[in-house]
């Protein structure tokens, strides 16, 4: 469970990034953190494992507080994963890589070599096990640095903006795959501007401005609201925007599944037939 | 006479063992916007090398096949003579700006032409009124949000005045309105100066109502080449994995369970929403 | 990265800003010339002094201060040398002699560091690659120079993100003996050269893609010209020039411990 107090947070540089941010993230749950760039989200889940520690407030993860604890100790329990693989990998081998982390914290061999083949099986890469992660794909390279993340098995998840540059294919199966995830257990916070990707997964989402979080619900209450997402500029998902110019036929305003909108515009076409 | 065109094109890097491109033959027309998607591998961004003459002069590797770009053989001809010609916007647009202010990286490609002065204040001025940037023409990069950047870099090619502009999947690292943004300075440049347009893009759902040509990809290959309706309405296209847009999905759907709509494959939710009004009045 | 933010130049108009960087580098040399041929401290004083009024028209007294700030451990040291070796040399004394000569040196050093940095704190770095590039160094070498400057903070904040990356996965960057230290920055440093290798190539990409040697005579956007300030300053320094050779050919400077009266 991760609890942020009133935490504000400002760079060296003395620009105040967190400006009072309060939210509570249950053990389990789904949330999306969205906004424009700069609106704070990557710095406030920089506080999640201890990155950051913030300038006032308190930030607990699972009851310990992080300005209290090292990165190094609160890392087992919140894995990281970090926008562009290319900023973590730099082992020979994708198993070496795998191993970094577990490494660090002092697992034994049989335990790592366990957890590696748990790890690439589980993210579809045991094939390139002794291959150099520099000459896989962007795709693959991605799904390394996942999996070197996921090998020890933390409790919360952080992922930012997971589907940068990635095809639909690629974006379809991190969904799944996050689902997955959520079914074991895990609590998972998502940084991202893809609308279409969390309007698919419907999680929480938590909206930020200028270092304030400005709205809190379901995916679904929030990304059809479009006053609230033009004051955060992002833009409504395909499916809200069809309701949205139909709004005169009195449809209900909450629909961002594309299986329920067609069940919605078939049965009003089918009545109007008769 | 079609302004780029590749006959039998087929394309591999130095150290690989087969083919990126393998036997692409296209046709593009002038003042066409045109969209080359496909699944990441798929060579699309491989193909929009040779147009400038990156492939095979900066990249070395064997080129086969023809291929015509404005009236020249871009395989012969060095980048740097195509690149007056054919306008290139990469990806991350952190790595193709080079100078310390924006007018200053908007005039590099005049300077390398060895422009004169004037004229080149006149072109630098123009190229960032088109993209709206005139206001931060003093501006550092580095003070500048990414979609900022991508549209220094998009003035920077026009100020070379090409007669085609090829975009590299340019809004990747962009939020959905900045994207949009840029989208939208692209389709003006089309419309208004009649550039010659080619995009690749995996979000066909905020591209595709701005294409009139699509060309898919997948392994190398062409899999489909025509007008966006006709090929987006294709089951197959699911099959390949290519992010078709939303609203063109759900019109699919609701064909298939014998709904009353009209037979243009909308392509965006206005379009499919229009529709849907049409039907219920 | 308080030390790449001196980096991020941004653009200040005032009267020293706008002087031509060519001018200011002769303005530079020849203060250091003149701080090397007198040996006494009052003209070195004078000439610190001098170049105050520089400073406030430029408006960049609080970067100036931390610059000198910054030079005062190089200047105490030079201090504590001269009077240590004076001290061992001649005979094992402490004398007014030796520390007038010690604080000399010092105040020569200081005035050069002062000098350098009026100049580089009003030169933007696209004015100084400019000044390059017109004054006849191959422009690859001014291409470089600006370029550097521009992605030196851009790499700066790379190396945070990966040190980031890798401390989430574990690495703790203080732990262990000193060797150990030093090991513990490998997984930062190959994801950082990976990183700039395949930047360099894309601007390289990018760089082709815009008619990089189209021909031999680049032209160039901005022109630098000298304008009213700059032969202001041309004056002045050429008046320092004059005052200064002709006091040291024909006036003699006295001492500090002369005026005071001590041996």
């Amino acid at each position: 469970m991760i609890v942020v107090e009133d935490v504000r947070f400002s760079y060296p540089g003395g620009v105040e990034a967190l400006k009072g941010v309060s939210l509570t993230v249950k053990n389990g749950e789904f949330v999306a953190i969205m906004g424009q760039n700069g609106a704070g989200k990557t710095t406030l889940v920089k506080h999640f494992n201890g990155l950051l520690k913030p300038t006032s407030g308190v930030v607990r993860v699972n009851g310990v507080e992080t300005s209290r604890s090292s990165v190094a100790a609160l890392a087992r329990n919140v894995g990281f994963v970090f926008q562009n693989p290319d900023h973590q990998l730099f082992c020979e081998t994708v198993d070496d890589e795998i191993a970094f982390a577990l490494k660090n914290f002092g697992y034994e061999q049989t335990v790592i070599e366990k957890r590696i083949t748990w790890a690439v099986n589980l993210l579809g890469l045991s094939q390139y096990r002794k291959t150099s992660p520099f000459m896989l794909s962007g795709g693959e390279r991605k799904r390394v640095a996942l999996a070197s993340v996921l090998a020890w098995d933390p409790q919360i998840l952080v992922l930012d903006e997971p589907t940068i540059g990635q095809d639909h294919r690629q974006k379809e199966n991190l969904r799944q795959f996050i689902m997955q995830l959520q079914t074991q257990g895990k609590t998972i916070v998502m940084v991202t501007h893809d609308v279409e990707f969390v309007a698919e997964c419907n999680p929480r989402v938590v909206l930020m401005r200028e270092g304030k979080i400005m709205a809190d619900g379901q995916g679904k209450q929030i990304l059809t609201n479009s006053e609230l997402l033009e004051q955060a500029s992002i833009v409504l998902p395909q499916v809200a925007q069809i309701f949205k110019h139909l709004i005169t036929q009195g449809f209900p305003l909450n629909i961002i599944d594309i299986y329920e909108a067609k069940n919605l515009l078939m049965e009003k076409l089918e009545k109007n037939k008769t | 006479m079609p302004i780029i065109e590749t006959k039998n094109l087929s394309y591999t890097y130095p150290s690989a063992s087969r083919p990126s491109i393998q036997d692409i033959s296209i046709k593009v027309e002038k003042g066409e916007f045109v969209l080359i998607t496909g699944p990441s591998g798929c060579g699309k961004t491989t193909l929009c090398r040779t147009f400038n003459g990156l492939i095979p002069h900066f990249y070395q590797g064997e080129l086969k096949g023809e291929i015509t770009v404005a009236g020249k053989n871009a395989a012969k001809q060095p980048t740097m003579e195509m690149a007056k010609h054919v306008g290139m916007v990469f990806q991350n647009p952190e790595n193709q700006l080079f100078a310390l202010s924006v007018e200053k990286d908007v005039a590099f490609g005049l300077e390398n032409l060895g422009f004169d002065r004037k004229e080149m204040r006149e072109r630098v001025n123009w190229a960032l009124k088109l993209t709206g940037i005139y206001d931060l023409r003093e501006r550092s990069p580095h003070e500048m949000s990414g979609g900022q950047q991508q549209r220094v870099a998009i003035a920077a090619v026009l100020a070379m005045q090409p007669e085609i502009i090829v975009l590299d999947e340019p809004t990747s690292f962009l939020d959905p309105l900045s994207a949009e943004k840029i989208f939208e300075v692209i389709y003006d440049l089309n419309q208004k100066l009649g550039l010659t347009v080619v995009l690749v893009e995996h979000r066909l759902d905020l591209t595709a109502k701005y294409a009139n040509h699509i060309i898919i990809m997948d392994e190398g290959k062409i899999c489909f080449d025509g007008k966006p309706r006709e090929v987006l309405s294709k089951q197959e296209t699911r099959l390949i994995g290519v992010g078709i847009p939303k609203a063109t999905l759900l019109y699919e759907m609701l064909k298939k369970e014998g709904a009353k709509l009209g037979n243009t494959t909308p392509l965006c939710s206005k379009e499919l929403a229009d529709m849907v009004q049409e039907a219920l009045k | 990265m308080s030390v790449f933010d001196g980096l991020k130049f941004r653009k200040v108009y005032s009267p020293i800003h706008n002087l031509d960087p060519r001018m200011k580098f002769i303005y530079v040399i020849i203060i250091f010339a003149v701080a090397i041929i007198f040996n006494t401290i009052i003209p070195l004083l004078t000439l610190f002094l001098m170049q105050v009024p520089f400073v406030m028209l430029a408006r960049v007294q609080k970067q100036w201060l931390r610059s000198l700030r910054g030079a005062m451990f190089l200047a105490s040291f030079i201090f504590f040398i001269n009077i240590a070796t004076n001290f061992f040399t001649q005979g094992y004394t402490l004398n007014a002699k030796n520390i007038e000569d010690a604080a000399t040196m010092t105040t020569r050093f200081l005035v050069l560091v002062e000098s350098f940095s009026v100049f580089f704190l009003t030169t933007s770095p696209d004015h100084l690659g400019l000044a390059l590039e017109q004054t006849k160094v191959p422009y690859e070498f001014s291409f470089a120079f600006t370029t550097a400057v521009r992605f030196v903070p851009v790499l700066a904040e790379e190396a945070q993100t990966i040190m980031d990356a890798q401390k989430a996965r574990g690495l703790e960057l203080e732990k262990g003996n000193f060797l150990k230290r030093i090991r513990n920055y490998v997984p930062v440093l190959i994801p950082l050269i990976v990183s700039a290798i395949r930047r360099s190539l894309e601007l390289a990409e990018a760089m082709e893609a815009r008619a990089w040697g189209a021909t031999k005579k680049r032209t160039n956007l901005y022109a630098l010209k000298f304008n009213k300030g700059d032969y202001v300053l041309l004056a002045l320094t050429t008046g320092v020039l004059i005052v200064a050779v002709y006091t040291v050919l024909y006036v003699p400077v006295p001492t500090i411990r002369a005026l005071l009266g001590v041996p």
